[in-house]
């Protein structure tokens, strides 16, 4: 400590702010609970299938079997039950859910970087302005599924050839979901620049000399953070359900990879007969989407001062 | 107290044909149809050690002389020298190795500080900027500001929203002060403070000048507490300055009839004190996007004459040191 002979109270350190922030975080109980139900299926998609040994797409290879274990509700050798060729849910539904979150985690982020880089440098450089927002605006005008089969269509195969099927796959996904679904958090982020970037704190900083780069880290962004922020908690539904359509159009991942959105379009089919099987995906997305949604939420609280201090 | 005549130190600040014009974009293809001269030829020099207050109405421009001067604005013509160094002409890095000359504080003291960064960031960044002190140094420096200022040190870890108005000024003004600048534009400090506060804010400033020599523009509009802490005050009206005199001069003897309305207009302590003559002008503030042809006060001057409304006066020597653009004043040599 320096100096704490002139004061009478105990000088603290400049601490760092992080701690403050879990510290605020922990006090919102929709947060917390979301937290460890959002741990608790990573566990589940992650760690599950090690406990849980069947392959996903294990078909018994004898026709008269495989009859019989078609369409079985769930029992203590399925609990999930069965599909409609005898595969079992429950390890379905394992599978699916790692590259549903990791599809949904990756397009999220993907569209969160590039919609708040394209919204902070039209907001803040006037000259590049409305170049970069007519951009938007063309994104925003394109129709946005053919645009995706297409680029599917085009780059699969080659995506493939260079990466593997799976993993060529997964990044040509990610990447087609998160270049068509930033526009609408660059505008959020363009609209809160353009109204940060006349306060006199950043006016103040420029009086000291900060430079341009170091204005947006220090100034702006850790403004513009609560819109970006819900924007991402959205993103990630978005992400989810784009993934499903493009499966479900036969231009995502092969059609014997289970995925969430997959595994709930196979099971639309059937909903009269066998509810359960649209039941499972249908609550894990939305368990998801509430859960990110939730942390959001606190993460936005735990990081404003305003309300950390109370 | 300095006097205007009395001393001989050399001038800090050199203002010279300051024009500060926003350009005005009409129709479809946003043409360049004319401009707001929220700043429009205005002179002036601060000798070192000194207060030249700024006084003027509301939107007369007195903001945009500020924070033109410090190139927060990119200014449309004219020179601002400032410890020998003309701040418009400067290449970018140049301008940032020279800003820890020239400082501001700013008017509201709210919307000054980043609402998310600790007090200790916000003294900090101007040292984070401009020096490479270590942790330890840093955080001492910060502390000593902090005393300068009249802060306690156990804030150092608090949010701008925990504070008062007048303690949040406080901040505003240590990091004014973080980098020993020798020049600080006071863009309206007080304004946004209550009446308790705002002598407290003005003391602090006054106390800082005798003790590190500073020089001060004290932008304001509140004219009492103008008399109070500068030496020389310049009275602008419509982006020109109308009258450049010595406090005393000015408060006693006003000489632009402009200076001379707004001073009537000062509020009296003393309700039994002796009547004043109050001017009231009538009419409204021309638009800075087309000011009068001759005299930018002709529209509202009382005492208003042919010769106003045709020729611009210029900025002269009336007295000794005292400044006056206004034909009454300084006739124009008679031409026929």
């Amino acid at each position: 400590m320096t100096d704490t002979s002139a004061a009478p109270i105990k000088l603290e350190k400049p601490r760092s702010q992080w701690r403050d922030v879990w510290v605020q975080f922990r006090q919102h109980k929709g947060a917390m609970v979301a937290l460890v139900l959002l741990c608790v299926m990573a566990a589940f998609v992650l760690i599950g299938p090690l406990i849980w040994r069947i392959d996903p797409n294990f078909i018994d290879p004898d026709p008269v079997k495989m009859i019989r274990l078609r369409n079985k509700g769930p029992s203590w050798d399925h609990p999930m039950g069965t599909d409609q060729i005898g595969r079992d849910i429950l390890a379905r539904m394992m599978f699916g859910g790692r590259i549903s979150l990791a599809v949904a985690t990756v397009a999220m982020l993907v569209a969160i970087f590039i919609g708040t880089t394209v919204g902070v440098l039209a907001g803040y450089f006037r000259r590049i302005d409305g170049l970069l927002m007519r951009l938007t605006d063309m994104f925003l005008a394109l129709p946005l599924l053919p645009l995706l089969l297409v680029m599917m269509f085009l780059f699969r195969d080659a995506a493939a050839k260079v990466l593997g099927p799976s993993m060529g796959t997964f990044l040509l996904i990610v990447l087609a979901i998160g270049v068509t679904s930033w526009m609408h958090s660059a505008r959020i982020v363009r609209g809160e620049v353009l109204a940060l970037k006349e306060r006199e704190y950043v006016l103040a900083a420029r009086s000291i000399g900060t430079p341009a780069r170091r204005i947006i880290l220090r100034h702006i962004l850790p403004n513009v953070l609560s819109p970006v922020l819900v924007a991402a908690t959205l993103g990630i539904a978005a992400a989810i359900i784009t993934e499903s359509v493009l499966s479900f159009l036969g231009l995502g991942f092969p059609p014997d990879f289970p995925t969430w959105g997959r595994l709930l379009y196979d099971g639309v089919d059937a909903i009269r007969t066998y509810p359960e099987r649209v039941v499972w995906p249908g609550i894990a997305i939305s368990l998801t989407v509430l859960c990110v949604n939730y942390i959001g939420d606190g993460l936005r609280d735990a990081l404003d001062p305003r309300i950390r201090g109370r | 107290m300095l006097d205007a005549q009395g001393t001989a130190a050399a001038p800090l600040v050199q203002v010279s044909n300051l024009k500060m014009y926003f350009p005005i974009y009409t129709g479809l293809l946003r043409r360049h149809t004319g401009d707001v001269k929220a700043v429009d030829d205005v002179s002036f020099t601060i000798r070192a050690g000194e207060t030249l207050g700024l006084v003027g109405e509301s939107g007369c421009g007195k903001s945009t002389v500020g924070r033109a001067i410090l190139r927060l604005y990119e200014p449309t013509a004219g020179r601002v020298v400032i410890d020998g160094d003309d701040i418009p002409a400067l290449a970018p890095e140049a301008l940032r190795k020279k800003r820890p000359v020239m400082q501001m504080v700013f008017q509201d003291p709210q919307a000054s500080l980043n609402p998310r960064m600790t007090v200790a960031d916000i003294i900090g960044e101007p040292l984070d900027e401009h020096t490479n002190l270590t942790g330890q140094e840093k955080l001492a420096r910060i502390y000593e500001l902090m005393d300068q200022v009249g802060l306690n040190r156990a804030f150092a870890n608090r949010y701008p929203f925990a504070f008062s108005g007048g303690q949040r000024q406080r901040i505003g003004i240590a990091r004014a002060l973080a980098l020993n600048p020798r020049f600080i534009v006071c863009d309206e400090p007080i304004a946004a403070l209550d009446v308790s506060i705002q002598a407290q804010v003005v003391n602090l400033l006054e106390d800082l000048q005798d003790r590190l020599g500073l020089t001060y523009l004290f932008i304001s509009h509140d004219l009492s507490m103008v008399r109070h802490i500068a030496d020389r005050v310049a009275v602008m009206y419509l982006g020109q300055i109308a009258e450049i005199s010595p406090r005393d001069d000015l408060y006693a003897n006003p000489l632009h009839p402009y200076a001379e309305a707004l001073l009537s207009a000062v509020p009296e302590p003393d309700p039994n004190g002796a009547a004043r003559q109050r001017i009231i002008l009538k009419g409204d503030v021309p638009s800075p996007a087309n000011p009068p042809k001759g005299c930018n006060f002709c529209t509202r001057c009382p005492k208003v004459m042919p010769v106003c409304r045709e020729i611009e006066p210029k900025l002269a020597e009336a007295a000794p040191g005292r400044m006056v653009a206004c034909h009454l004043i300084n006739p124009i040599p008679s031409t026929g």
